[in-house]
């Protein structure tokens, strides 16, 4: 069957991203022409200003060369302007004849920069800002010319005027408004940038409304001259800017930076509907002609047109996904983040910065230090933010204003930043930028600021994603994403660093954990295939990240009736040991509470000796692990812990790890209750439950807390009028001391707590999601709502809990030291 | 060398799961992973990831592919490569699957 023919008019990168992203999907489905009207291949538009500036070069900013056009089988015609889409017999036309003929179309035509109709806008030497040939000229005129005067103090007009200034001119930038950038800073933040660019050399000229552009003197002359001398006469260089308050200024180049409009002239002449853009659907079909998409800065979806990048990648993914056939995808609209490209002044604004009678702000304002944040609340979520100066935390305040994050926990804190809340995973000094090359930025994988700078210049990256596939920073343990994401956002501008507007599972899928877990409940799915079906996988069998989190999911739903699919979980809970680096496992068996005995510790002993086990060592959570263990040996060895009475300690999986305790009353001069015999309670209450992520408990016997019970999961801190409960802590990547629940007086009420709290956190928490983070994203307030102040919804939670352990307390070691699973742990041995 | 080998049963090895084969011969033994894929399709791999010697037979199976327990890479099992950006390559192995006994050659 012959393949079918894609053509694509607009050869930028809105259209080549859905074409890179489509050959991802489906390599080979089409025969794909690609036109653009500039002479160039594609490249990152977004990097002009810093090639203006004389920072980054032309070449550098090629993102795909001829050469991948080629080995990617994708004909390429530059300077080309397609001047006509027939639709009934399906082929484009350039203006000079050239045709092709099309099955699918996609249109990505940019936009165009917005020329102020005024007296004199069609004089040379006004210009826009909007591809290299724009750059060109610019670079042109600043070697023979002094006086610029920039029209419109909005991003691109900044980036223009500061380039400008970089080259030597003299410049001006003249604003309709009363201050600069009000589409993203508020008025005090700008007149902090309109300082530190004045101390730049720039002027600025606010309030100010253009009347006229007059020519130059000299050219009128020259102009006679060459009328006289028969030649055509040229329309004459600019030579100043008149306003309407009459004042003028000189000017030899003149850039017009007041809006872009989109490029809608061959769609409208296809009779393609279009309202301030090329009107697409949430699968970014023309909702005129469903064989043509059309992408970029050229569309208006849901009524809005985008100039950002990365709106535009998250439309290039679902165009392309329909073009493959996959058929799933939805464009749904982006939220979007700015910053603005100028060395040296950092901004960052999202959302509605401005606020209204509705919204309450923060302010924090340091005028000497050049530093101004605002924050605007709504309810105690963050709906916008506005920084100048020190923008270090601004992807975090993007995370927390599109997950709608619940701040009130934090809102003390909240002006100073994520360090303030205690990354002590790297210390409190992140100045990406002033960060030098050598500074490791992810602990885990060793990779350096220098490493992830070089990735994404030189692999042309985006995305979070694509960091962490090629440079494995953040790929680990994750503490380090906030800071790889401010250094792709410092590396590339603010424009790249947001993500999609809801995080998918995975890459199988455009659902969300919670769209999951709630298609899960409501539409009674019971398999992992049921939930693939339903929710439109795009894998036959998924991958090894969503696999393990709805087989979860499945499980703690259905605890009666999902099969548990052991292919679907990390080797670690099909071995029921913890994998070591070399391939052997470690057990520690389960000690209740911490508690052990002669019998015990002998039994311990014995099998070490017996299996040869190389090193024995004494865990954080109280427990003894044996190391080295051959995977063949498990079954047997488990074998004889399991006739000395030893069940799992589960140390290796996703579920209840230990109760830690301290002496407690029994012994201390200090303790208030028996912590140890609680200690105990609790784990034979919780072992061997599934959780999202581990699950670590601790009773300590007074407020002395010799157990560590504030940096738990769920911590009991014994008083003498009774027991406060304590949840969210973690000791880990990131030290997160507990918030306290509440106050109970019985051991019976400590048990009800400790089931529910940890049901709710098994029903909505994400998968590999820990408890601190989780309490984060929900609020505190969720939660005391449901386990403290619904005594009725607090009973339901801890009978469901109970239930779901009449399955969860199996010892898995007993099972397969009686046989159970033996393929897992026998090799196939053959003599050959 | 050039021989089949019959290894073990289809039935014998778990649907997106693996077994290990030890074969001996002289001194020398060779683990090598045999992996059965949801389509029921046989791969033999060195169980050895390119990336830091991890046991691909403990990874988790995913269409044509294994993710090594160890650092998560991706290996194709068709040609033993890792799926890029990652780049290094496990040796793999002829296998053939007759009346449900599952056959592996060795070079």
């Amino acid at each position: 069957m012959a393949r079918m023919k894609l053509v694509l008019v607009g050869n930028g990168m809105a259209g080549m991203r859905t074409l890179e992203e489509l050959l991802k999907a489906a390599p080979g489905m089409y025969d794909i022409t690609v036109f653009g009207d500039e002479p160039h291949p594609n490249y990152n538009r977004i990097m002009l200003s810093p090639v203006l500036a004389g920072e980054q070069t032309v070449e550098q900013s090629v993102l795909n060369s001829r050469e991948w056009y080629a080995t990617n089988g994708i004909t390429l015609h530059t300077g080309k302007r397609v001047a006509k889409i027939d639709r009934k017999n399906r082929y484009v036309e350039t203006d000079d004849g050239m045709r092709a003929e099309y099955d699918r179309l996609l249109l990505a035509t940019g936009s165009k920069p917005f020329i102020l109709p005024v007296p004199g806008a069609d004089l040379e030497g006004v210009i826009g800002f909007r591809d290299i040939a724009d750059v060109d000229r610019m670079i042109q005129a600043s070697s023979q010319y002094k006086h610029a005067v920039v029209i419109g103090g909005g991003l691109l007009g900044l980036e223009a005027a500061n380039g400008l200034k970089l080259r030597g001119m003299d410049v001006s930038v003249v604003h309709i408004g009363d201050w600069l950038l009000e589409r993203q800073l508020d008025e005090p933040a700008a007149r902090l940038l309109q300082q530190n660019l004045e101390a730049k050399g720039l002027k600025f000229l606010l309030r100010k409304q253009t009347a006229e552009l007059l020519p130059c003197r000299s050219e009128l002359a020259r102009d006679q001259d060459a009328r006289i001398a028969g030649k055509p006469a040229p329309t004459g260089r600019v030579g100043a800017v008149r306003f309407k308050d009459g004042e003028t200024i000189p000017a030899d180049l003149v850039v017009m930076a007041v809006g872009i409009r989109p490029n809608t002239e061959l769609a409208e002449s296809a009779g393609l509907h279009c309202n301030r853009g090329l009107v697409v659907n949430d699968t970014m079909q023309t909702i005129t002609d469903a064989r043509i998409y059309a992408v970029g800065e050229c569309v208006s979806h849901r009524g809005i047109a985008y100039g950002l990048v990365a709106p535009l990648f998250e439309q290039a993914k679902v165009a392309a996904n329909h073009l493959a056939e996959h058929g799933v995808a939805r464009y749904q609209g982006s939220m979007t983040s700015t910053k603005l490209k100028v060395t040296g002044i950092d901004l960052f604004s999202a959302g509605n910065f401005m606020g209204d009678s509705s919204t309450e702000s923060l302010v924090f304002s340091d005028a000497a230090a050049g530093t101004y944040k605002k924050l605007v609340l709504k309810d105690n979520k963050l709906v916008g933010a506005c920084i100048y100066g020190d923008t270090i935390d601004g992807t975090w305040y993007f995370d927390m204003l599109r997950e709608g994050t619940d701040i009130a926990q934090f809102r003390k804190t909240i002006l100073f930043g994520q360090h303030h809340l205690g990354d002590s995973g790297h210390g409190p000094a992140e100045r990406v930028a002033a960060l030098p090359d050598s500074a490791e930025i992810c602990g885990c994988n060793g990779v350096c600021k220098g490493t992830i700078v070089a990735a994404i210049r030189d692999l042309k990256l985006f995305t979070l994603d694509e960091v962490k596939a090629h440079t494995k920073a953040s790929a680990s343990c994750g503490s380090c994403t906030g800071l790889v994401e401010a250094v792709l956002a410092h590396t590339v501008g603010g424009n790249y660093s947001a993500a999609p507007s809801k995080k998918p599972l995975c890459k199988c899928t455009e659902h969300s954990h919670d769209e999951v877990i709630a298609a899960i409940k409501d539409q009674g799915l019971k398999t992992m295939d049921a939930v693939f079906e339903a929710l439109e996988w795009s894998t036959p069998d998924g991958c090894a990240s969503c696999r393990p989190a709805v087989n979860y999911y499945l499980l703690a739903r259905w605890p009666a009736e999902y099969q548990d699919d052991a292919q679907s979980r990390f080797t670690n809970e099909r071995a029921h040991g913890n994998i070591q680096k070399d391939g052997s496992f470690s057990v520690v068996p389960r000690m209740w509470g911490g508690l052990t005995n002669p019998k015990e510790l002998r039994a311990i002993a014995d099998v070490a000796e017996k299996y040869k086990v190389p090193e024995v060592k004494v865990t954080g959570g109280q427990r003894i692990d044996l190391f080295g263990v051959k995977k063949t040996d498990l079954p047997a060895m488990w074998k004889d812990l399991s006739d000395a009475g030893f069940v799992s300690g589960h140390a290796y999986g996703k579920a209840l790890r230990t109760v830690k305790t301290c002496v407690g009353a029994k012994w201390c001069r200090f303790g208030t209750q028996d912590s140890t015999g609680l200690g105990v309670k609790l784990e034979q209450l919780t072992w061997g439950s599934w959780m999202p992520h581990k699950y670590k408990l601790a009773v300590s016997g007074c407020p002395r807390n010799c157990a560590e019970a504030t940096i738990k999961d769920f911590g009991v801190v014994c008083v003498d009028s009774g027991y406060e409960l304590h949840v969210g802590g973690n000791g880990g990547i990131k030290v997160r001391v507990t918030d306290l629940l509440t106050k109970v007086e019985t051991e019976e009420q400590v048990m009800e707590y400790t089931g529910a709290f940890a049901q709710l956190y098994r029903e909505e928490a994400h998968y590999l999601e820990r408890t601190a983070p989780w309490v984060e994203r929900v609020g505190l307030a969720h939660i005391k709502a449901k386990v403290v102040d619904d005594a009725a919804g607090r009973a339901e939670l801890y009978e469901r809990f109970k239930f779901g352990q009449q399955f969860a307390q199996i010892d898995p070691w007993k099972e397969r030291a009686e046989g159970a699973e033996a393929h897992e742990f026998q090799p196939i041995r053959i003599s050959a | 060398m050039n021989d089949w080998i019959a290894i073990t049963h289809l039935d014998d090895i778990p649907r997106q799961g693996a077994r290990v084969v030890e074969l001996s011969h002289d001194d020398a033994v060779n683990r090598i992973a045999l992996f059965r894929t949801a389509a029921d399709e046989i791969y033999a791999v060195r169980d050895k990831c390119p990336h830091r010697g991890g046991p691909l037979s403990e990874g988790i199976v995913h269409g044509g592919q294994v993710t090594c327990p160890l650092h998560s890479w991706k290996i194709d099992l068709v040609t033993g490569e890792a799926v890029l950006p990652d780049k290094g390559c496990a040796r793999t192995y002829a296998t053939k699957v007759e009346d449900g006994q599952v056959f592996l050659k060795l070079a």
